[in-house]
Formats: structure tokens, C-alpha cells, sequence
């Protein structure tokens, strides 16, 4: 195994042990995203006529906000602790630590979607079992990883973090939402053709940029 | 005149045509170190040289440089201008050679509250990629005395022990050379004992150390190892070992240095 695939296994390792001891992130982010499906399920009337045309929304309305906070705790912790100081002391690449540290935002965010998928496909009854809708959360929420925690590691830096996040994520991550949403309705309607033509190539294409983009920014971001 | 002449200046010159230029063989070579933060400087014209085996105490009031020459040596902020070589590696070509041959002791122990001090030292060692991590992790756990209370979550210690875990961190990847900035804070005597008994080792074994303190009477005693370093006025001015062998002499020029404007 490669040095850098190490350190990669490292640093995710070093997380979920965190989270699985301190609890704090998954669990809120997974009630969150619960209770804004059990809000929409009760504020919009999605008949069966209607699930294709608000149910793709509403799944990621519910997806990108649960991002946003869970990406908002991502550097919290760090920079409480003094925990990413350590990490730039060690001779580990920043591209490993921001991918190391995007890795364990993307598996987070994916678990936290497996449970929230059935229980938006029971309340607005559509079916979960579409490879298309799969396959679109995989992107999307790559997409997300990696621009969360670029951004999550700006914001961590300022004052105002949790207004700051938002304000700097939304805005760039817009392609994937729309993407995103376009697909999910193509495959909760059924066109997974249509949906692998256009919509998934857009995501993959962003993640493939961003990729690229956000470990390079990311060395900049962390040395004063 | 001031209070602590630049007793190395000499030295420094008649180095420099040997080295032409070049930081290897030195601990720490340092020409021309410039550090400011907006239009505040804090560090000019620092020149610095410190050998293998040796020891160097820098003292100095608050907001003087100390941290920030530090964290400038150990690649946590740029300088402005300047040279610099650390374990014979130039600081902004091969920071990542730096980075392998440093220790640092901060403010902060770097270590994470809800993992254990053995889980914490296994995680940076497998950072720093050693080989016989686990080995690694006893030895500097008994170094620092906290075997007992290795499987101890890092929240559930004390300031003292956490901060012998930062340095048994710090140890772990046995590097050349230790930077430890105010190391004796919130340690008791037996550990401040253990931490110079580490100090010595590390002169003695060749290796190298820097190491800033409020504390005179334990700076003087570190000093007496090899150097003592007063920063003030942007640069670090030397003294002769054992020349203030009246601490509270030393303790009054010492406080006539305080301030970080040019002019004092």
C-alpha cells in the first residue's frame, strides 16, 4: 500500500474513532435530516401524481442542509483541539489531509443518506432501489465532501463559521444541487437513460474539477 | 548601551564564509530573519547559529518573538525575509524534510480529547510513517512517565500530564532537533526534572534543542548545558554560559528588555 493510501486510511481511521466516542456529529446530522422529512411530509400534499416533481427537491433540500452542518463540524473539532496544528507539524502532504479529511466527510454524509433514503422513499413513496438515484448521491455527495471541506476549512478561521459556511458553500455547490435534483427526478420517474446522458456527467465532471481544485486551495488555506 | 551585548556577532561573520551560504551542518542557521505582523514588526535582522549537542534558552518579554520564531522554525508561519536552515535543510525548499526532523512542544498539546494517550501517539507516529510504531509508543510513554495512565483519555488528565504527553508526542519520532516553547509550564517538579534529565540527553547525544521560558532560575540551570539567548529588539542577544551566575542580575537586565519597539 502506498504511503500516501496510509496516511489517507490514517486520518479517516483517526475520525471515526473520534466519532464513534464523542457521538456528535452523525446522530445530529441523521435527527436533522429526519425532521426535515417529517416537516415536509406534513407542510407539502405530495400525491402520487406529484412525488416526481417535489420529492427529488425536498431529498436534497434535506441532503444539502444536513451537508452544511456536518461539514460545519468538520474543522471545529481540529481547531479546538489543536489537532490540525498537529497534523501540518507532521511531514503528512496537505493534499492527504485534505482528502483524508474530505474521505471521512463523503462516508459521514453517505451513511447518513442510506438512512434518510428509505425513510423519504416511505413518507413520499417512491422507490429507493434505482441505481441512477445511487449513483447521484455517490456524485453529489462527493461533490459536497470535497467543497465542504474546503470551505469548512475557511470558515473555521473567521469569527462568524456557521454564517460563513453557507454563505460560501451554497453558491458554488448550486451545480451539484441542480444536477443532483435533475437526475433524482429522472430516476424516481424512471428515465435512467435520460438521467445518465446529462445530469451525471455534470456532477461527475464537477467532482473531477474540484478534485483537483480544492487540495491545491487547501494547501494555501491551512499556512498562515 | 544595551543590556546584552551581541556577543556572537563575530562568530556569525567568520561562519558565514565557510557555510557560503549554506545551512548544513548547523542545527539551526538563521540570516537575516524578518517577521512582522502588518506594520508591526517583531522580528529583524535576526541572525542565529546553533550547533549540534547544543542547548540554547531564549528568554524574552511577552510579544518579543519567541512563539513566532518558533513556529517559523517549525514551518507554522513564513517569514518575511531571511534564510533559514534547520536540521541542514532549507526551511522553504524542503519543508517537509524540516517537518520530519523537528519536535515541537506548543502551548497546545495537539492531541485529541476523546483518544486515549496511547491511541494518540499511534496516530502520530503512523503520521510521521515509523515502522515499530508500537515500540515507539512504550518507549516514549515510559520516557515521560505516563505508562500507568497511557489508556487514559487525554480529557481525563491533568494539565500537567497532558502536557507530558505532548512531549512524549513530540519524542516519539526521535527527532534532531526539539523546539519546546515554554516546556516547564504546569509541570510539577519531578516532571520538570524528567525534562531536563530529556534535554541533557538530547545535547549529549548530538542532537539539538530550542527551548523559550518566563522561568530564569530553571532557564539558567537549562542554559548552563550549553546557551543562553535573550530576545529583544526583533533579534537574539547571546549571553556566555554561566556569566550571571547572580540570577538576580540577570533577572534585572532581563526586565529592562521589555517591549518590542526598536528603541527601548
Amino acid at each position: 500500500m502506498s504511503e500516501f493510501l496510509r496516511t489517507l486510511l490514517v486520518l479517516v481511521w483517526k475520525d471515526i474513532l473520534l466519532e464513534v466516542r464523542s457521538r456528535e456529529l452523525v446522530l445530529s446530522v441523521l435527527v436533522f435530516g429526519l425532521l426535515v422529512a417529517v416537516v415536509f411530509n406534513f407542510a407539502l400534499d405530495v400525491t402520487p401524481q406529484r412525488v416526481t416533481a417535489l420529492a427529488p427537491g425536498i431529498l436534497w433540500v434535506a441532503f444539502a442542509f444536513a451537508a452544511t452542518m456536518a461539514m460545519s463540524r468538520a474543522f471545529v473539532r481540529e481547531r479546538e483541539q489543536g489537532g490540525l496544528e498537529g497534523l501540518l507539524l507532521s511531514p503528512v502532504s496537505r493534499d492527504a489531509i485534505f482528502l483524508g479529511k474530505a474521505l471521512t466527510n463523503f462516508v459521514f454524509m453517505f451513511l447518513v443518506e442510506l438512512v434518510l433514503l428509505p425513510v423519504f422513499a416511505v413518507l413520499f413513496e417512491f422507490s429507493a432501489l434505482s441505481f441512477t438515484l445511487i449513483v447521484t448521491i455517490v456524485l453529489a455527495t462527493l461533490g459536497f465532501a470535497l467543497v465542504g471541506t474546503l470551505f469548512s476549512a475557511i470558515a473555521v478561521q473567521t469569527r462568524s463559521r456557521e454564517i460563513m459556511l453557507p454563505v460560501l458553500f451554497f453558491p458554488v455547490i448550486l451545480p451539484v444541487i441542480i444536477g443532483a435534483v435533475e437526475a433524482s427526478t429522472r430516476a424516481i420517474g424512471g428515465e435512467t437513460t435520460v438521467g445518465f446522458g446529462r445530469w451525471l456527467p455534470l456532477l461527475a465532471v464537477f467532482d473531477a474539477v474540484f478534485l483537483v481544485i480544492c487540495p491545491w486551495v487547501f494547501s494555501f488555506v491551512v499556512e498562515e | 548601551m544595551h543590556p546584552f551585548p551581541r556577543v556572537t556577532v563575530v562568530c556569525l561573520v567568520a561562519s558565514r564564509k565557510f557555510v557560503s551560504g549554506s545551512g548544513s551542518g548547523f542545527a539551526v542557521r538563521i540570516e537575516g530573519l524578518e517577521k512582522g505582523f502588518g506594520h508591526w514588526p517583531v522580528l529583524w535582522d535576526l541572525d542565529l547559529t546553533l550547533n549540534w549537542g547544543q542547548l540554547l534558552v531564549l528568554f524574552g518579554a511577552n510579544a518579543v518573538g519567541k512563539t513566532t520564531l518558533l513556529r517559523i522554525l517549525s514551518v507554522q508561519a513564513r517569514p518575511d525575509a531571511g534564510n533559514l536552515w534547520v536540521a541542514g535543510y532549507d526551511l522553504s525548499r524542503s519543508p517537509g524534510s524540516v517537518r520530519r526532523r523537528i519536535g515541537v512542544v506548543g502551548h497546545r498539546s495537539y492531541l485529541y480529547d476523546d483518544l486515549t494517550c496511547r491511541e494518540n501517539l499511534v496516530y502520530y507516529g503512523r503520521l510521521f510513517g515509523l515502522t515499530d510504531v508500537q515500540q515507539r509508543v512504550e518507549e516514549a510513554l515510559s520516557r515521560v512517565n505516563l505508562g500507568q495512565r497511557a489508556d487514559q483519555r487525554v480529557r481525563t488528565l491533568s494539565n500537567g500530564m497532558q502536557k507530558r504527553a505532548s512531549i512524549a508526542r513530540a519524542i516519539l519520532h526521535q527527532p534532531q532537533l526539539l523546539l519546546l516553547d515554554e516546556p516547564e509550564a504546569g509541570l510539577d517538579h519531578e516532571s520538570t526534572v524528567m525534562l531536563q534529565g530529556l534535554l541533557e540527553e538530547w545535547a549529549q547525544s548530538g542532537r539539538a534543542a530550542i527551548l523559550t521560558t518566563h522561568n530564569v532560575d530553571l532557564g539558567l540551570a537549562w542554559g548552563d548545558l550549553s546557551r543562553v539567548g535573550v530576545l529583544t529588539n526583533g533579534s537574539v542577544h547571546f549571553q556566555e554560559p554561566g556569566r550571571y551566575a547572580d540570577v538576580a542580575e540577570f533577572r534585572r537586565l532581563l526586565s529592562e528588555s521589555t517591549g518590542t519597539g526598536r528603541e527601548i
